[in-house]
């Protein structure tokens, strides 16, 4: 029952997610345009010894900031059907609380996973080539820093009863989180204060290990950066579990 | 099939349910009758372990709702106050996740899906999305996802609510149909009096506490026969002329002025006869659920608008 249960939760968002065009347009537009404009317009005052143009280090980042939206809006969409009674539906079934969290976090996992083989398509325009185990490699680290970010975003869902948190939650959690994850500016030569911040954000770990597969750049080993990612992950879905759980 | 005793549940310190114990027998109608706020709903979530009692005992199918609630939620089916679908899914998307997250078996899952649309009048409809639908078709989808997988008990919680009469008349048929065919308790509540008139016994409700349970046609004889409303020249004089002659339970308002009385064919007459004041009208009725509740609790049931909330829940509904 406790797959069942996961799998028809993660069915439900998968169908949700490619019914609605204007969502699937856009995850193929934002990283378009990230890429070719910020990609362009930065490269003339890039200067990095061991990566190539500045669009090419940016190509990893951006999947990573795909992750982080794609992770947070998946897990807030619980409020969403809180909001719309869909939730209880799911809470007056017969199946765990768990499952349902598990369900939502590995269904936030599947659609970052959609969202970044759609951004791995547009690795033409930054001119980055990509080997199958390449692939492969990315999106296993895409479940992993998805997993790590939607139970985060999971727990905070349980929290909140309505929307009005939710802009507090975007400007100084992921705001912050994608700015300070060295997806746009390598991380070693910042001021003390902001390492420190880079050194405890999920998503610089997830950055570093992408840019390490796809560019061969990274500032840590990638068991370093597996390794906290997959802790993270752990302790992030047993917090949200147990607050999805006890949430009225 | 339901049985509570003594339950409560505080919220803060406000008591929504105060000490209710009640028991439905298998394949009764059992309406829960109150205006909004008197804690219906709060009892309706303790019974299907959506929220757990302060105090006091309840029991779904035999089956304690704290200590062993995932066969409570085996047992029920549960139609909402407000609508609980997907929207973006369709009809069929909608059954199909109910099904799978209760265990119904694919083939039956498939049967079943046939039936109830086509009992729901959806069946042509099963490939559209829900958005597309009209409240009235989203109650209906509702019914039938919450019989999906065969509960004993159907919990419906003010099934008709802002419905148009001919779909409110729709949906009994098919509630009435369910009881015959497959035996089903059914446990409703409602602020609606004539809604209340299709169950077997009705529990009235009020701030928290059950202040009446029976039949229907027994809680109208708590009235004391039938209602007649006098209209007079002057209604303050004939108050009181009818204090003075006759041993009777007298209320007057804007409407004019109210007498309960059994024999009313033989007092009418009688009436007419003596009374010095001018009598404009007289209308005669027998009494209604609405009479036997302003005689319980002494005020009226509130026929409240939609709350605030809600309003902006439909604005934002309708908003895509």
């Amino acid at each position: 029952m406790f797959w069942k249960a996961v799998y028809v939760i993660c069915l439900r968002d998968i169908r949700r997610f490619f019914r609605e065009k204007s969502q699937i347009i856009g995850s193929i537009a934002r990283p378009a345009l990230w890429l070719a404009i910020m990609g362009t317009g930065f490269n003339t005052v890039f200067r990095s010894p061991d990566a190539g143009n500045y669009a090419q280090f940016l190509f990893p980042g951006i999947i990573g900031m795909t992750v982080l939206f794609t992770s947070v809006f998946s897990a807030v969409s619980v409020i969403w059907d809180r909001q719309f009674g869909f939730l209880r539906e799911m809470l007056v079934a017969p199946v765990s609380r768990t499952s349902i969290a598990v369900g939502k976090t590995l269904s936030g996992c599947f659609q970052s996973m959609i969202q970044g083989s759609i951004i791995m398509v547009l690795s033409f325009i930054v001119d980055v080539t990509l080997t199958p185990l390449i692939i492969i490699k990315v999106l296993a680290i895409i479940f992993l820093i998805s997993f790590a970010l939607t139970s985060l975003g999971l727990l905070i869902a349980s929290r909140m009863v309505s929307f009005e948190g939710f802009n507090l939650i975007m400007n100084f959690l992921v705001m912050p989180m994608f700015l300070m994850s060295g997806a746009f500016f390598p991380i070693s030569g910042l001021p003390a204060w902001m390492k420190s911040i880079v050194a405890v954000n999920p998503l610089s770990y997830g950055v570093d290990a992408l840019r390490g597969v796809i560019l061969g750049i990274h500032e840590h080993a990638l068991a370093t950066d597996i390794l906290f990612l997959a802790g993270f992950a752990i302790i992030m879905t047993a917090v949200a579990v147990t607050a999805f759980n006890k949430a009225e | 099939m339901i049985r509570t005793v003594d339950l409560c549940k505080y919220f803060d310190g406000v008591k929504a349910v105060d000490g209710v114990s009640f028991s439905v027998d298998k394949g009764e109608i059992f309406g829960f009758l109150g205006p909004n706020g008197a804690g219906k709903t709060t009892t309706i979530n303790i019974l299907c372990t959506l929220l757990t009692p302060t105090s006091g005992e309840a029991q779904v199918n035999g089956y304690d709702v704290t200590k062993n609630p995932s066969e409570v939620r085996k047992s029920i089916g549960l139609i909402f106050q407000e609508p609980s679908l997907d929207d973006r899914l369709t009809a069929e998307e909608n059954l199909d996740f109910h099904g799978i997250i209760y265990d119904v078996p694919k083939d039956i899952r498939t049967e079943r899906k046939k039936e109830l649309l086509e009992m729901v009048d959806l069946w042509e409809r099963r490939k559209n999305v829900v958005k597309t639908y009209s409240g009235g078709m989203k109650r209906r989808l509702e019914i039938a996802r919450g019989l999906l997988h065969r509960p004993t008990v159907l919990f419906l919680d003010e099934p008709t609510l802002g419905l148009d009469p001919q779909t409110r008349n729709h949906i009994w048929k098919y509630i009435n149909k369910l009881r015959e065919d497959q035996g089903i308790t059914i446990f409703m509540t409602t602020h609606y009096m004539d809604e209340a008139e299709n169950c077997d016994r009705i529990a009235i409700i009020d701030y928290g506490k059950l202040v009446a349970l029976d039949t229907p046609d027994n809680l109208k004889r708590l009235v004391g026969g039938d209602v007649i409303t006098i209209r007079t020249t002057d209604d303050e004089k004939a108050e009181k002329e009818i204090g003075e002659q006759y041993n009777l339970n007298v209320r007057r308002d804007e409407a004019g002025i109210h007498l309960e009385i059994e024999n009313s064919e033989e007092f009418i007459p009688q009436f007419i006869s003596s009374f010095s004041t001018k009598i404009n009208s007289i209308h005669l009725r027998r009494p209604t659920l609405d009479d036997v509740f302003l005689k319980l609790t002494g005020h009226e049931i509130r026929t409240e608008e939609a709350s605030a909330r809600d309003r902006m829940r439909m604005r934002m509904r309708g908003g895509h």
